[in-house]
């Protein structure tokens, strides 16, 4: 396919996905621009989290997992049978709802993904840890520690770490799974501004179960329902006129 | 009436825990008391440093090294074979394999270990060891490599099978960290997964040489009689649990300082697992408190 500039970063046309017999994810059509964050809304089991995990192919591993429809990121279909999904995911990064941080050290975790490229050079290495612990805010917080276990830090510490980790990588896409659902307010407060200051680098894409945490940080969102998306738009749009009684339902909370 | 029912119930359950203990107090008893005998006519210093076991022939000596060579080679050459197959084989199940395929071959592999080891003895002799001879022409008809390959086919499911569970309990989470930054499975695996799961492998590591350690019927029937204080593996030697059971068939008369010998080598013996296991032990417990 030919790349079209309507089609954004990514695209995705009539895409379905199955487990089995269950239908998961229904003829989804959706465009989304380079560096704007996307958020995606809707009760669990709607399907939001596996169309995100579409996007960087980590729904391969899952046994009769089964897509029709096409995913295209800067105009190439990512199912292509040529696409090295190991390239692919150094593209298109992940942020997991549970902080993951390796048993090892800080160092060590943000410099993983350089590490599996085989990049050796320690001055390169540094520099990367250096950058990407400053641009999530944790360099200050431990500079002085780099070479203790990341299981040591706090909750949010950790997540911001695991962002750090994931930036280092320098991906175009970072898909974030309820980022902060495991945090405290605070530290859920950090990562929200965090997603605002990424954005100028990255295109990001967030599942959040949290409507206000959607409507403060994305700059469009998408409400899934029973694995079909229901409507998407501006942000501003769908959280003040929704076209769509359903969402209207949603975001006011009358179901969820 | 249901009181007094509880009441017999845990008498039987009491009494069969003390049994066990008593024996075990009682087995450490029989060795400490026959083998402080054998210790008021051999000292300690002679039992650790002589090179020569010879306490059946005329010019008696009794250096437990040379047992303890043989039994560390054989232990050695086992595990060589152990760890690098029972690892691929753990790694394997776990990452690559589809989870059906899992599920049969796991059980398949633990028959291994079912497999009486007199069998085992058996086959190093009369297949292992003519089938090497062909490329090393000078291996004697009794040696240690052979029965130690055979012995690391024996103990590989100890080592798959713990090293599985081991890799299997490293959180999924931590999989998808690494698979997200566009790790390959085998780049997950050896980088995140074995590392995360380094104390489950110790431990099964342990439990493997333990288990070569204290085997008896395949060195027994394949490594020769002969104590030698040697490395090399292309000789007859003998094991600690060799030399026993040589002396336990034999026509010694009991009581005598040739009879006591085998409570002084069975010390050693014991001394050599205990430790091991009080090492897995210590790194299980350290394991659990990390993960939890």
């Amino acid at each position: 396919m030919v790349k079209d500039n309507n089609m954004g970063k990514l695209h995705a046309e009539k895409v379905n996905v199955y487990y089995g017999d269950h239908h998961i994810i229904k003829d989804v059509n959706l465009s989304i621009q380079e560096n704007t964050v996307t958020a995606f809304i809707g009760p669990s089991g709607c399907g939001k989290s596996t169309f995100l995990r579409l996007l960087n192919r980590m729904n391969d591993y899952i046994e009769n997992f089964r897509k029709t429809g096409d995913i295209l990121i800067d105009g190439n279909d990512i199912y292509d049978k040529k696409v090295r999904v190991e390239e692919l995911r150094k593209r298109v990064g992940m942020v997991f709802q549970k902080p993951n941080p390796f048993p090892k050290t800080i160092y060590e975790n943000v410099v993983y993904g350089l590490r599996i490229q085989g990049i050796k050079d320690k001055s390169k290495l540094d520099k990367v840890v250096e950058d990407s612990l400053k641009q999530v805010a944790l360099w200050n917080e431990v500079k002085d520690k780099l070479h203790q276990s990341a299981l040591a830090l706090s909750g949010g510490q950790q997540q911001r770490l695991c962002i750090a980790r994931t930036i280092a990588v320098e991906p175009t896409i970072i898909l974030m799974d309820e980022p902060a659902s495991a945090l405290d307010p605070i530290s859920s407060a950090k990562i929200e501004d965090l997603i605002s200051e990424l954005k100028e680098k990255f295109t990001i894409i967030i599942v959040t179960h949290n409507m206000q945490q959607a409507s403060r940080v994305s700059d469009k969102t998408a409400f899934f329902y029973l694995g079909e998306l229901v409507e998407y738009g501006a942000t501003d749009q769908i959280f003040t006129k929704p076209v769509k009684e359903l969402t209207q339902n949603y975001i006011t909370g009358r179901f969820g | 009436m249901v009181n007094k029912k509880e009441k017999i119930i845990e008498s039987i359950l009491m009494l069969c825990a003390t049994v066990s203990v008593l024996t075990t107090i009682g087995i450490l008893w029989v060795l400490i008391s026959e083998s402080s005998s054998f210790f008021s006519k051999v000292s300690i210093k002679d039992f650790l440093t002589d090179t020569q076991w010879t306490p059946l022939f005329a010019e008696k000596h009794f250096g437990i090294l040379p047992l303890i060579s043989g039994t560390l080679l054989t232990t050695f050459i086992a595990i060589l074979i152990a760890l690098p197959t029972g690892l691929s084989i753990a790694i394997y199940l776990n990452e690559y394999a589809p989870k059906r395929f899992r599920k049969i071959v796991k059980p398949l592999l633990e028959v291994l270990a079912a497999i009486p080891t007199v069998v085992y003895g058996y086959f190093a002799l009369m297949v292992v060891t003519p089938f090497l001879q062909k490329f090393i022409p000078d291996m004697a008809g009794f040696n240690a490599l052979s029965p130690g390959i055979v012995m690391g086919i024996m103990i590989i499911p100890i080592i798959s099978s713990l090293s599985e569970d081991a890799l299997y309990s490293v959180p999924k989470a931590l999989r998808e960290a690494s698979y997200g930054m566009g790790a390959t499975r085998l780049q997950t695996s050896f980088k995140v997964l074995v590392p995360a799961a380094t104390s489950g492998i110790t431990v099964s590591i342990i439990l493997a040489i333990s288990r070569a350690i204290g085997e008896t019927m395949i060195v027994a029937i394949a490594a020769g009689q002969q104590p030698r204080l040697t490395l090399n593996p292309l000789v007859p030697i003998e094991t600690i649990t060799t030399y026993i059971v040589q002396v336990s068939l034999g026509d010694v008369v009991q009581g005598s300082l040739e009879y006591q010998t085998i409570f002084a080598a069975g010390i050693a013996l014991f001394v050599l697992t205990f430790i091991l296991n009080n090492i897995s032990y210590f790194i299980k417990k350290k394991f659990q408190e990390k993960y939890e």
